[in-house]
């Protein structure tokens, strides 16, 4: 699925992206203190290949193989009646597990927090890490539920008129972070929805 | 995805490729973990509504409502209204009234679920858990999950089904969603154990297991289903076991990592010697198990999200 940009504003380009996950990788490692039981998942679908380039720059900085992973919330949304049911994306639990780890969440665009509350959700039925942290590329604002991020790459202040897409090479064929007119855009994404 | 689940011919390749890939992550969500549960149906209602008898139908249904948390309200004829003579439409009208969001309907007559979707006595949605001589749309993606689970995508593969056709809603289900995977499918049977009309079928038929046994990529031995036979179909059980049985010297002439596969229950030493259904090419044992991950991911498609088309 590649997105139709026309009417958009890029606010971040791919080297931005880079290097905001390249510093957010640094704060999860100094927060940690080291890669000592991280468990990184990432929430479909461009949460997995964030999820993907961060633990690999955790496993290079620390010298150490950090565990990657992707957690699928689809059927922990409270928003499932209220639209046709939706294909469910892969969910990929490392082998060692999640019982005593710090898993470290990650998505691409933070907004209602409702993503979030799934993603806990379905956590729980995993297993009882000892802590959870929560890693975005972009914080937008506009909570509907008291989650914050632990690490933000940037923060955008939008109104709910814009929607704001990430862009990931692996999925979009590049990356970077655009913001648009809702109205212009398919809100196809889990996340654009309030 | 569609509203009712009548006919496996119903499923476009897209539909049915949905099935099977939700079914793929259902498996992987409860193998292995500790809380095989998801909340995904909570507050809805699914009835189990059996008019004929069955066990692992049945329990597959009741265990994959239950994993996604949905309520489970059993019926079957026995110990029911059902045994009293109360009317399909009757016990439909029941169910309605009692608030079922999903009915699982077995009934001895074919056609017994199209009629309770379509006659505007219910708004539940409806799942075909097999209906007389007709169809059992629920176990033919379950074969073909099992299928590819093994073979990779049915495209193009050769799938031999043997035995009582003219009786088998397994059969029936399988050639029509084999036929939409793209499969090659040939029955095998007794002239008199192969429906009217078998020529226009989506498939090749035969009459000698022995050839079509080479180059099969599975072979799906079926039930002689003696309780459905009121009349002479073949001479003696043996004759049809030396002719149509599955036995080692059969299963020497199948490719090595060819599949067996019975929908059950089997009768062993009749169509399948016990050699041949516990052998390590049998996966009659990982049928039941993925049973339930198919009606999961159908329980989910049709009941999770709303009933409405609109996006």
């Amino acid at each position: 699925m590649s997105r139709d940009l026309n009417g958009s504003r890029e606010v971040l380009d791919g080297d931005d992206v880079a290097r905001a996950l390249t510093r957010m990788a640094h704060e999860v490692v100094e927060r940690n203190k080291g890669a000592a039981d991280l468990v990184i998942l990432g929430i479909p679908k461009r949460g997995v290949p964030l999820a993907q380039r961060l633990g690999a720059r955790i496993s290079a900085a620390e010298g150490v193989d950090v565990p990657v992973g992707a957690l699928d919330v689809t059927m922990y949304r409270d928003d499932l009646r209220l639209r046709p049911a939706r294909a469910l994306e892969r969910t990929d639990i490392p082998p060692g597990g999640v019982d005593d780890k710090i898993v470290v969440l990650v998505d691409d665009v933070l907004f209602s927090g409702r993503t979030i509350r799934a993603a806990l959700t379905a956590l729980d039925d995993v297993g009882r890490p000892r802590a959870v942290r929560l890693v975005v590329l972009v914080d937008r604002g506009h909570r509907q539920l008291p989650i914050r991020a632990d690490h933000v790459g940037k923060n955008i202040p939008t109104s709910l008129a814009e929607s704001v897409h990430a862009l990931v090479s692996e999925v979009d064929g590049r990356d970077g972070v655009v913001l648009a007119q809702a109205a212009d855009q398919p809100r196809s994404d889990a996340e654009a929805l309030p | 995805m569609i509203r009712h689940l009548l006919s496996a011919g119903d499923l476009s390749l897209d539909d049915a490729t949905l099935v099977l890939d939700t079914a793929e992550e259902m498996a992987r969500l409860t193998e292995g973990r500790s809380v095989k549960k998801l909340p995904t149906l909570r507050g809805r209602t699914v009835v189990n509504l059996f008019f004929e008898d069955s066990t692992r139908t049945r329990t597959s249904f009741e265990l994959a409502a239950k994993r996604l948390s949905a309520d489970v309200v059993n019926f079957s004829a026995k110990g029911s209204s059902l045994s009293k003579g109360e009317s399909l439409k009757d016990t439909a009208l029941t169910l309605e009234a009692m608030g079922a969001d999903g009915v699982v309907v077995r009934h001895s007559a074919s056609g017994a679920p199209y009629r309770l979707a379509t006659s505007g006595w219910i708004n539940a949605c409806v799942l075909n858990a097999g209906d007389g001589t007709h169809e059992h749309p629920t176990q033919a993606l379950l074969d073909a999950f099992t299928m590819r689970r093994h073979l990779g995508e049915l495209s193009g593969k050769r799938i031999v089904i043997v035995g009582d056709v003219l009786h088998s809603r397994v059969a029936r289900s399988n050639v029509a969603l084999l036929a939409t995977l793209g499969a090659k499918v040939t029955l095998v049977a007794p002239p008199t154990l192969l429906p009217t009309g078998v020529e226009r079928w989506p498939c090749d038929v035969s009459y000698d297991l022995d050839a079509a046994l080479s180059g099969a990529d599975a072979v799906m031995m079926l039930r002689v289903q003696r309780e459905r036979m009121n009349a002479a179909f073949f001479p003696s059980a043996r004759e049809y076991s030396r002719r149509y049985g599955l036995d080692s010297r059969r299963q020497a002439l199948m490719p090595a990592e060819a599949l067996v596969l019975h929908p059950g229950p089997m009768n062993r030493g009749m169509e399948i010697t016990a050699e041949v259904a516990d052998s390590d090419r049998s996966v009659i044992v990982e049928q039941v198990t993925n049973g339930v991950y198919v009606r999961m991911a159908v329980l989910y498609l049709m009941l999770a999200g709303t009933t409405e088309e609109a996006a």
